[in-house]
């Protein structure tokens, strides 16, 4: 992690330092800005919402308020393991609600420049392109970094 | 600086919405009970209060209006007025309208100018003609008065005008006690008052030892006032002006010498009335508390505002000028925020408790007898905490009903029919968010009792029935529910119209064979209007169906009952609390899920002789002697595939208002409790069938389910319908 800055495509500034936390889902890597992360939890059963989107894993008590759990893996389509003992899962703020994300296991918390993240490749308009946000490199690693608003789509909470 | 303004107004706005439900039970105790002199006294000064409150705001129309009110209530008060019918409409009339400016001035919002204008002059009329007979005997001097053109006087019809009469000159004496200042009353106002009834000269009385700073009591009333005042009005006016003051100081006033010169006496300038800069210094003591310097905008206040009396450090005893308002109970005026907070720990620590019963079970301690009888105190204390916040949020219907007078009033009126609005179990307590959310469904009931459930007056005649229409508005606690009912005296529903309307709108098919249960029924349909023709009132294509998803929203439900020319009867049921809920804990597929007890007719264990398909993969079972379909309740969310056999299963039947029934086949019951009511659709979204979330005592979340969704569900969704053509 070096100040040397390079061009960078992204909106983020270029000199502020993001903290990012990265976590596994399959074999990838991804993070989310630290900001918007509540807490971590470790995993308990959730309930099954019906007619929900499989992604759904279902909902949570969290202190006595009503969780819903996203399934990170499926949502990704990354085939990662079935919710086990060691799934962990991250709270994050998404506007006025939380959300919680299913993930493999937590890994790090990485301070990245501004500058270091680059704009994902416009290659695919595959469907999991729309949830990175940003890309970056630590220590050789590809890390993405995870576009929240579109992990938990705004039209299934208004309907 | 606006913010402390704003708060004081905010404030005179809630003491506005109390006044006038005095002022509606003062009339309505009017109407029922003839003319008391203490009840015109409550409404008197309850609209009095509102045109003082209004004043300091600078809020004209309120002022103008409530004066022109207050001015035939004083006729009343005078007994120069009689509460004939015709006078008790017209005030009900104009409390309502009363009751409009205040929300205008409120919001801010337009004001029907018109309505206004035209009670304006109904009042002075009703004000000003009384005066014109009766005055000469009591007022003979001023018999010129009368030549006045009353249409011109909005402000003071009934006072005789200042400037034709000769002034007279008074010695007043006022020395204010130290409750005086406690009770936030300014003394320059009330010499400034004084001074706009005519010339005045004030003298400030300075006694000779004044004490030192150091030995000075800040509490203490030094001051006394002379004033010589010069006015055309009479004892009754200078003595109004202290009003508020009675009791709260030494006051005399006598009439000087008349050959004494007024001449010397300033002109009547307001402002010039002002005592010595000494009076400021009290008035500005540091000690006093900060809400005192807050009432000094509100100088034409003459009621002592909520914020003035609390801020009476000196003084035990009661301000009498305090009692003077309307009764209200010791009541405590709380955020409702503040309450819904509450309610919401109550409703963790009810979860928790349960959890804590739990582990100590796991742990192996339930046996423990002092562990199992302290858990049991425990138990009995959050269920005692738990009534008490859910009673917070109780309040009588009453609120609700007084403003369902108006709606009688205002539709009578537009249909031309003569209506009585009878209502009972005004005390009936229910949750506060649920009056809210009732005012439109009720109203809209109303409307309809009296522009379609009563007859026209020569219909009701020719049926020799009291011209006069009833509606009866009734509220009772009934097993654990509400029961608010909405009665009318009038035909009651023409089943064979209703019928014959249905088939036109194509709302049902031609020919069918209903009973009178079932046409009435009808009613709740979508789209359905009785009305002949359009009326102002209802008809507008906002039906019963709105008014019956409103009430189904609560959780409650709506029957209707009618008999032929006897009347028509809408009773809505109500669930106390939109907090907590009866429901019956059951599992299905491994998930645990809560059905409210409210809508479970029985449970069955399902036996293999009593199970029958129908058609292709239906099946029905036999409950006595009627036929219900099965509905799994596991495929039906789509937990799991449909099973196979229901065969030993136990089933939920289930029914709904409008009769339809089915069975939910389940797993197992586990536990009938209450639960506490956890929203879904904040945190997730609507979900089809579900009605809300809840926590269990493992900390679990449960879905509550909304049983008349999941049935009403079209039969293509979902498995619905039980596969059961291999059963047994």
């Amino acid at each position: 992690m070096t100040d040397t800055a390079e061009p960078t495509t992204s909106a983020e500034g270029s000199g502020a330092v993001l903290e990012l936390l990265s976590f596994k889902v399959g074999e990838q890597e991804y993070s989310v800005d630290i900001m918007a992360v509540r807490e971590i939890r470790s995993w308990t059963r959730a309930t099954s919402l019906p007619h929900a989107p499989s992604y759904v894993r279902g909902v949570i008590n969290l202190r006595g308020t009503v969780l819903p759990v996203v399934d990170l893996g499926v949502r990704l389509g990354i085939a990662s393991a079935e919710p086990n003992e060691r799934s962990v899962i991250i709270v994050v703020d998404l506007g006025d609600r939380a959300v919680g994300l299913r993930v493999d296991a937590v890994s790090d918390i990485l301070a990245v420049p501004g500058s270091g993240l680059q704009s994902p490749p416009e290659l695919l308009a595959d469907q999991a392109d729309a949830f990175i946000r940003a890309l970056t490199i630590v220590d050789g690693r590809m890390i993405r970094v995870l576009e929240l608003t579109e992990v938990l789509p705004a039209t299934e909470v208004a309907a | 600086m606006s913010d402390p303004m704003q708060e004081i107004r905010a404030s005179f706005f809630v003491e506005c919405d109390e006044l006038l439900e005095a002022l509606q039970d003062g009339l309505a105790a009017l109407e029922g009970e003839g003319d008391d002199a203490e009840t015109i006294n409550i409404v008197f000064r309850a609209v009095h209060s509102i045109k003082g409150g209004a004043g300091a705001f600078g809020l004209d129309d309120l002022v103008g209006f409530a004066h022109a009110f207050e001015t035939v209530l004083d006729e009343m008060r005078a007994e120069r007025l009689d509460p004939t019918p015709e006078l008790l409409r017209l005030l009900f009339r104009s409390a309502d309208t009363l009751s409009d400016l205040v929300r205008a001035a409120r919001d801010q919002a337009p004001v029907d100018a018109a309505r206004v204008e035209t009670l304006l002059a109904e009042l002075e009329a009703a004000g000003g003609v009384e005066e014109a007979e009766d005055e000469p005997a009591d007022f003979q001097p001023m018999a010129v008065s009368l030549d006045l053109d009353l249409g011109d006087k909005v402000a003071v019809p009934a006072e005789p005008d200042p400037l034709s009469a000769p002034e007279t000159l008074w010695s007043i004496r006022f020395a204010p006690h130290p409750k005086l200042y406690a009770a936030g009353h300014e003394p320059l106002f009330l010499l400034r008052a004084l001074a706009a009834l005519g010339r005045a000269d004030v003298t400030c009385r300075i006694p000779d030892a004044v004490p030192s700073f150091e030995t000075c009591d800040p509490g203490a009333s030094l001051l006394a006032w002379d004033i010589r005042l010069a006015t055309p009005h009479g004892e009754a006016e200078i003595r109004d002006v202290f009003e508020f003051a009675e009791g709260l100081c030494e006051l005399s006033v006598v009439q000087s010498d008349p050959e004494a010169s007024v001449a010397d006496l300033p002109e009547p300038v307001p402002s010039k009335g002002g005592p010595s800069p000494i009076h400021r210094d009290v008035e500005t003591d540091p000690s006093r508390p900060v809400a005192q310097d807050l009432s000094e905008p509100m100088e034409d206040l003459p009621d002592p505002s909520p914020t003035v009396t609390s801020a009476k450090p000196e003084t035990a005893t009661p301000d009498p000028a305090a009692q003077r308002g309307p009764k209200s109970g010791a009541t405590v005026r709380v955020d409702l925020d503040r309450i819904e907070r509450l309610v919401n720990l109550v409703g963790e620590l009810v979860i928790n408790q349960a959890m804590l019963s739990q582990s100590f079970t796991e742990a192996g301690l339930a046996g423990d007898s002092t562990v199992a009888s302290g858990l049991d105190e425990f138990l009995q204390l959050t269920r005692d905490i738990q009534d008490s916040v859910m009673m917070i949020r109780a309040q009588p219907v009453k609120s609700l009903f007084q403003r369902m007078g108006r709606i009688v009033r205002e539709s009578s009126d537009a249909v031309g029919k003569s209506v009585l609005l009878v209502s009972e179990g005004e005390a009936t307590e229910i949750d506060k968010t649920m009056i809210e959310r009732l005012s439109d469904p009720l109203m809209h009931m109303i409307r309809n009792a009296v522009d379609h459930g009563l007859e026209t007056p020569d219909l009701r005649r020719a049926a020799h029935k009291p011209e006069q229409g009833t509606v009866t508005l009734t509220a009772a606690h009934r097993s654990g529910r509400v029961v608010i009912e909405v009665r009318d005296d009038g035909a009651g529903i023409n089943r064979q119209k209703v019928q014959s309307i249905a088939e036109d709108r194509g709302l049902i098919p031609r020919g069918l064979t209903l009973g009178d249960a079932e046409i009435d029924n009808l009613l709740f349909l979508p789209g359905f209007s009785t009305a002949g023709q359009v009326s102002s009132l209802s008809g507008r294509g906002v039906g019963m169906d709105v008014v019956k998803s409103a009430i189904s929203a609560l959780g409650g439900r709506i029957a209707i009952t009618s008999s032929p020319g006897r009347g028509t009867s809408f009773s809505i049921s109500l669930p106390l609390t939109l907090a907590v809920l009866d429901g019956m804990v059951v599992e299905t597929a491994g998930e645990t899920l809560v059905v409210p007890l409210g809508s479970i007719v029985e449970t069955l264990t399902l036996r293999d002789e009593d199970l029958a398909p129908i058609g292709g993969n239906a099946t029905a079972v036999r409950i006595r002697d009627s036929f219900v379909t099965l509905v799994d309740l596991a495929a039906l969310l789509g937990y799991a595939e449909t099973r196979r056999s229901c065969a030993d299963g136990i089933a939920l039947l289930i029914s709904q208002d409008d009769g339809a029934k089915a069975a939910l086949v389940v797993d197992r019951i586990v536990d009938q409790r209450q639960v506490v009511i956890k929203g879904l659709e904040e945190s997730y979204g609507r979900v089809p069938g579900v009605a809300a979330a809840t926590i269990l005592g493992d900390g679990r979340i449960a879905l509550i389910l909304d049983p008349s969704d999941l049935i009403a569900r079209p039969p293509g969704h979902g498995a619905a319908s039980l596969l059961l053509t291999e059963a047994g």
